[in-house]
């Protein structure tokens, strides 16, 4: 599958995943089981992704640059900064380890 | 037009520009995931969904599998569903303008419409936010992906850092949630640490949403709290 593929499947899904919220019937979806299921996944799966992403290369975990900018990310959600202030920390620690490493 | 309204398309234009403008951050690590400035544009135009526009291009930028950027993405777009289901509810708009605003769906419309007291100001306020929201996310999307395109490897490198941070602050409001979330946090970190030397890239991320079985959702009780978290800055 190529990457425009996979760019336009996953768009299209998730906009049939919003009508569906839109169009079907409630009783279909609403059962507190389903809606609690529905609610945590995204924390296990956001919580995956930010190790994967901060230590995973391929099948290897490695500590690199990008482990900086979490750790900045993390001090700066710590101390109640805004997305963007988080965000700027990450990218400009991981960007001076690797040119401090490189 | 009275003061109410009036509020409202002032809540609603300064929530769709300042999450509007997070869309820089989504076309920056699009492109330094190693995705063309088109496709960060089409994902950020069809998709419109932060989330699962960030676990896309996160899992195939660290050579996940399409299957399992496709699967991250839609069980990250599944609660918009459920914002569908209340939104739909309170809206009860039909037929082409039922498509057309199923499309703006979103933690953030979602939060402003279901905070308003009637439907005449829940129309309003979803109307301006999405539109807003649209406008600005798009357009800082594709300023952010040429940015980055035009720098050399080592700094898109150094770009990479920033995806998981943006994982971790779109995981910080939950976290606050209570200690269900945060087990589920560490049981899904730890499964996909833990099978990420055994399993294809991308899988891992996949098997850690079984850490929510140990939260046993089946279990009858309160149903969920409804709508999304208040304070969740991030889309």
């Amino acid at each position: 599958m190529s990457t425009w593929t996979v760019v336009v499947v996953a768009s299209v899904g998730c906009y049939l995943l919003k009508l569906a919220g839109m169009a079907v019937p409630p009783q279909w979806l609403e059962r507190p089981g389903l809606r609690r299921t529905v609610e945590l996944a995204p924390v296990a799966l956001l919580a995956a992704l930010v190790v994967v992403q901060a230590f995973g290369s391929g099948r290897d975990l490695v500590l690199d640059p990008r482990a900086a900018g979490l750790l900045a990310g993390l001090v700066a959600l710590l101390l109640r900064a805004p997305f963007l202030v988080v965000l700027l920390a990450a990218a400009a620690s991981a960007a001076a380890v690797q040119v401090l490493t490189g | 037009m009275d003061d109410e309204r009036r509020r409202v398309i002032a809540d609603a234009l300064s929530l769709g520009l300042s999450v509007g403008l997070y869309g820089a951050a989504f076309g920056a690590a699009g492109a330094a995931a190693g995705l063309t400035v088109a496709q960060c544009c089409v994902l950020s135009l069809v998709a419109f969904t932060g989330a699962s526009q960030f676990a896309v291009i996160g899992v195939l930028g660290t050579g996940g599998s399409p299957v399992a950027a496709l699967a991250g993405g839609w069980l990250l777009g599944a609660r918009n569903t459920l914002y569908g289901l209340q939104l739909a509810r309170q809206l009860r708009w039909t037929g082409p303008r039922r498509l057309l605003a199923a499309h703006g769906v979103i933690d953030e419309t979602a939060a402003i419409t279901l905070a308003q007291p009637d439907r005449s100001r829940a129309r309003l306020a979803f109307a301006v936010t999405f539109v807003t929201l649209y406008a600005v996310w798009n357009l800082t999307t594709l300023a952010g992906a040429l940015a980055v395109s035009g720098l050399g490897p080592t700094a898109r490198a150094a770009l990479d850092g920033m995806v998981p941070a943006a994982f971790l602050a779109l995981l910080w409001p939950r976290l606050r949630m209570g200690w269900t979330e945060r087990w589920v946090a560490l049981g899904g970190a730890g499964l996909a640490l833990a099978t990420t030397p055994f399993a294809p890239p991308g899988v891992p991320v996949l098997l850690a949403v079984l850490a929510v079985l140990a939260a046993r959702p089946w279990r009858s009780g309160p149903a969920g709290r409804p709508g999304p978290a208040r304070g969740e800055a991030a889309p």
